[in-house]
């Protein structure tokens, strides 16, 4: 029983060592990319892309809500490039002495409303169409409410939600779902969802822009191929799969 | 005859046990702004979250005993396949991660399921709905009531009901006067358990109810959302939660060793 016990918390600790990246054998040539969850597929598009242009380089990543990965890089994370999906962010990231030299602008999104496919409740826009309707928008202190907020000053409207999310991606996963009649998310998130919603544009939505911001973390270890990878983001390669995603490049 | 004591090494890891538990929960009290926390958890957003949070919790619990205690108490009688099958089925939401849970709820009485379709017809529209919140939080904490109160019945000694029955009692009287009092202790830490597993409730009523002050958005909800722009305020709302549950599990054990040594 004791030699069981002793024998399992050896092999419960050998485990966890093994996720160590510090004793990782070839720890230069390891990139860690913190991003916005909603840059998921075009940064898993641009990170193989980066591998194959860099050989014997792996590019590993974490998607969060940006505030999210703050706190995380604030704890000490040991994140090679950070990526935010609104400026704010960004700015308590530099403020916060978390990055090195001054983070770049690398592309914009807008917001757009998604309704379920064939759009039962007749929506017409960001208008009296949604009064009655079951409308879900993002919570006032994440990015896209924020943007959801400012378009709705902006058009003279009064949204009555009956959600206010966290994230943009559970307002996708309540209109994909039919619960919701509609949803207002990023141009991006539409996209995602493909056929299983259908997308009726906002007036004016290109007057809220939000605006994503890329950045070597001043911890970095290879600071040289952080730096490379910024490049590859904001140059011809990035600009092609980030336009393929709806973003609008600056 | 003196019961032999354990090996002393045992303490080392016993201690090292609960080190590990205290020191993150005794770490929040330390972040916690003391001098701000009246004004902190005066905002609006938090006090109807606080208030939300103890009005679902008392429905869902209140739901749980009149639903999970007679499960409990038919599932502690019967034997053979389909008794285990229903343990398993009574236990399964414990150990399912709570947005499973909050899938499972959607793709049954979502507005587009064949069970919610249903409902709707007869004018109930759970989307979105304070019901939706009490209904999530049911889900995933009638278990821990059921499981509890089953395993008390199963082990009490039959021979008082049998007394009681030989005696004359009717079924109801036996169930009444003998079964339920002797697993009152169980019932009261099931149901405490249940209300905090209930007020920490969070992935199904994300997923199933949704997040709007005053009506889904739930004190997890309110710390989860609050984090993103305000730390201090997540760390205060978090601190509350945390005493509503110590103050909750303490006074069933109390009541259950003041129970324990009467009967």
């Amino acid at each position: 029983m004791i030699r069981t016990l002793v024998a399992l918390s050896a092999l419960a600790l050998l485990s966890a060592c093994s996720f160590v990246p510090t004793t990782s054998p070839t720890p230069k040539t390891e990139l860690v990319v913190y991003a916005a969850s909603s840059l998921s597929g075009a940064y898993a598009t641009l990170g193989s892309s980066f591998e194959a242009a860099h050989p014997g380089v792996t590019v590993k990543f974490s998607f969060d809500g940006s505030s999210t990965l703050v706190d995380q890089l604030t704890q000490g994370a040991p994140a090679d490039v950070f990526a935010s999906a609104d400026r704010p962010t960004m700015d308590k990231a530099t403020t916060a002495n978390l990055l090195t030299g001054t983070p770049s602008l690398f592309a914009t999104n807008t917001l757009t409303i998604i309704v379920p496919q064939g759009n039962p409740a007749g929506i017409t826009g960001l208008d009296s169409s949604l009064d009655g309707k079951k409308l879900v928008v993002c919570a006032d202190g994440v990015p896209c409410g924020s943007a959801t907020s400012k378009l709705a000053v902006l058009l003279g409207v009064t949204l009555t939600p009956v959600s206010r999310e966290t994230k943009v991606t559970d307002v996708r996963a309540k209109v994909e779902s039919g619960q919701a009649d509609a949803g207002v998310v990023y141009v991006t998130d539409a996209k995602a969802s493909g056929s299983k919603v259908d997308t009726i544009a906002i007036k004016n939505a290109d007057q809220v822009k939000n605006d994503y911001l890329v950045g070597v973390v001043a911890t970095s270890k290879s600071s040289a191929l952080a730096t490379q990878f910024v490049a590859w983001v904001t140059g011809s390669e990035g600009r092609k799969v980030l336009s393929g995603s709806g973003f609008t490049l600056p | 005859m003196i019961r032999p004591a354990l090996p002393r090494w045992l303490a080392v890891p016993a201690g090292l046990a609960a080190l590990f538990l205290a020191v993150p929960l005794l770490a929040m009290f330390g972040r916690v702004d003391w001098l701000h926390l009246p004004s902190l958890l005066a905002s609006p957003a938090a006090i109807d979250a606080l208030w939300l949070s103890l009005r679902t919790c008392t429905a869902s619990t209140v739901l749980c005993l009149v639903l999970g205690l007679p499960l409990a108490l038919v599932l502690s009688r019967s034997r053979g396949r389909w008794a285990t099958a229903g343990r398993i089925l009574a236990s399964l939401p414990m150990v399912l991660p709570p947005v499973v849970a909050g899938l499972a709820l959607l793709v049954a009485l979502g507005r587009r399921a064949w069970l919610g379709r249903h409902l709707s017809a007869f004018g109930v529209d759970l989307a979105f709905t304070t019901a939706a919140v009490v209904v999530a939080q049911t889900f995933v904490a009638m278990p821990y009531l059921v499981v509890s109160v089953e395993g008390a019945l199963r082990s009490a000694q039959e021979h008082y009901e049998i007394v009681a029955a030989t005696l004359g009692a009717s079924p109801i009287t036996v169930l009444r006067r003998v079964v339920l009092p002797l697993a009152a202790p169980a019932i009261a830490s099931g149901t405490a358990l249940a209300f905090a597993r209930a007020l920490g409730e969070f992935g199904a009523t994300l997923t199933f109810a949704g997040s709007l002050q005053g009506t889904t958005q739930t004190l997890p909800l309110e710390i989860y959302l609050a984090r993103e722009s305000d730390t201090d305020t997540a760390i205060a709302l978090s601190v509350v939660l945390l005493i509503i549950a110590t103050g909750l599990i303490a006074a069933t054990s109390v009541f259950s060793r003041v129970k324990g040594a009467t009967s």
